[in-house]
């Protein structure tokens, strides 16, 4: 299990290495929508509600487009057929795929964030750098979960990324809720500990469940 | 075509015996539970001292968002009994639950927007936690018949179509929570009223109307398992003479199509 899981992982970070269609796609269209907020609300600098808003906003959009392409390698090429064959744990697919989103999307806030706080927001990130790794990380643990399962959902489907961009959008609804509520207070200079702790075991509860879930159910999906 | 009619019937025996069993008197207690919920709403239940004849609306709203919603979770226990079992019937009874609790939650949007209009003076009102956690339930379900259909192969879609029940079953109870725990950071429960202090005839007639709701969602679930079960047998038996007659062969013979896996899954 371990095994394959590292093999599959380490196969999809060498085809991003080599590709480098994902993440520079995933962080080149964050900064964009950047832009495009910059006009849309006609403010240059945004602190608050309304700054955690569009970070987390700008997030879950790049990361639709991760996810959209997680299995595209597997499906154009055939490789799918090829891991139905190997004698492996179907969940180590689920594992190997949760995991290299994850590290994209770690890849992308790491391009992201420093953006946004360059171009967009109005307080200094410095001191809220702590907590928002912290609130980040976690949350991208279950976007990485969620992710996988719906792309795996949708690869059999004939609108593909359609599907799992559908799919995916109202499933994170709570990262959203959880992650903005808990950002709030690090871009408008009042840090709120309590409500940050709070928020961050709401969301170690939801990544428990997107992590349970697909163990259980993963199995079956590709089956044959 | 005596040898049609001989293997089509132990399919349709097993049609009624199971998915249209019980069908005509379950409709009439429901019809009964629909006039007797609808009687006492108008005639029996006071008028609230807040809100008047508006708060009537709640003997329809909420009946219809809790059988909605445990149609949900319903549906994620039956897409889970189909993955263990591999029985395709689970997977028909979970996509026609999903089916009519999508219909009930439109119906649950809609009558929530009155109802806010009516007593807040606006037709969305993002404050009431609940009906915002119904829009995202209702976002989620809506891509359900999209993912279900845009597979071809019949097994993989119904394998799909029940991971995406199970997921979405799961996820229904937490979305409830976060939206619920976002609400209150900012804003006083506003809606207490429904809950609580309520009278014992708004109750019974709360109660009255639950019973018919459910009622409803099972008569209908049931007559929907039978005309899509009918439907499917019919497109098999078509599709078999529509074979019988390019090759020119007697119908009877033993024809293991992919068409008829209900036949061949309960079998």
């Amino acid at each position: 299990m371990t095994r394959a899981v590292a093999t599959l992982l380490a196969k999809d970070l060498r085809v991003e290495l080599r590709t480098r269609e994902s993440v520079p796609a995933m962080a080149l269209f964050a900064v964009c929508v950047f832009v495009l907020f910059h006009f849309g609300l006609d403010q240059d600098a945004i602190d608050g509600a309304l700054a955690a808003g569009v970070l987390w906003v700008t997030l879950l959009l790049a990361a639709v487009l991760g996810v959209g392409r997680l299995f595209v390698a597997e499906r154009e090429q055939g490789g799918l057929e090829g891991l139905l064959l190997a004698p492996i744990d179907r969940t180590a697919v689920w594992v190997a795929k949760a995991a290299a989103l994850f590290i994209f999307l770690v890849a992308l806030e790491l391009v992201t964030v420093p953006a946004f706080a360059l171009l967009l927001l109005g307080p200094g990130l410095l001191e809220a750098l702590g907590p928002l790794t912290a609130i980040l990380l976690l949350a991208d643990v279950g976007l990485a979960a969620v992710g996988a399962l719906v792309a795996a959902l949708a690869v059999e489907s004939r609108a593909r990324e359609l599907i799992a961009a559908l799919l995916f959008l109202p499933l994170v609804v709570p990262v959203v809720v959880a992650g903005a509520a808990a950002t709030e207070p690090l871009f408008s200079g009042s840090q709120a500990p309590q409500e940050l702790g709070r928020w961050l075991v709401f969301l170690a509860i939801y990544n428990a469940l997107f992590v349970v879930l697909p163990v259980a159910v993963f199995d079956y999906l590709l089956e044959d | 075509m005596t040898s049609l009619a001989s293997t089509s019937d132990p399919s349709a025996a097993k049609v009624r015996r199971g998915f249209g069993r019980g069908l005509v008197p379950l409709s009439a207690v429901t019809l009964v539970a629909m006039a007797a919920a609808l009687g006492m709403v108008f005639f029996y239940a006071p008028l609230d001292a807040d809100q008047g004849f508006v708060q009537k609306i709640f003997y329809l709203h909420v009946p219809m968002a809790l059988v909605a919603l445990v149609g949900f979770i319903a549906a994620g226990v039956m897409g889970f009994a189909h993955l263990r079992s591999g029985d395709r019937r689970w997977d028909l009874r979970s996509y026609v639950a999903i089916h009519i609790s999508t219909i009930l939650a439109v119906g649950v949007l809609a009558t929530g927007s009155i109802w806010a209009r009516a007593s807040w003076g606006h037709w969305w009102v993002w404050s009431e936690p609940m009906l915002v956690a119904f829009l995202i339930v209702f976002l989620l379900y809506a891509v359900y018949p999209m993912l279900r259909f845009s597979i071809e192969d019949p097994g993989r879609q119904a394998r799909s179509a029940s991971v995406f029940a199970v997921a979405a079953g799961a996820f229904v109870p937490l979305n409830f929570a976060a939206v619920r725990s976002a609400q209150s950071l900012t804003h006083p429960q506003v809606f207490s009223t429904t809950g609580g202090g309520m009278p014992g005839e708004m109750f019974a007639t709360f109660l009255v109307g639950l019973v018919a709701m459910a009622l409803l969602f099972v008569t209908l679930w049931k007559l929907e398992l039978t005309a899509k079960h009918a439907a499917e047998q019919l497109r098999a038996v078509r599709r078999r003479i529509e074979a019988a007659a390019d090759d020119g062969d007697p119908v009877g013979g033993p024809v293991a199509e992919p068409g008829r896996p209900l036949a061949g899954a309960a079998s």
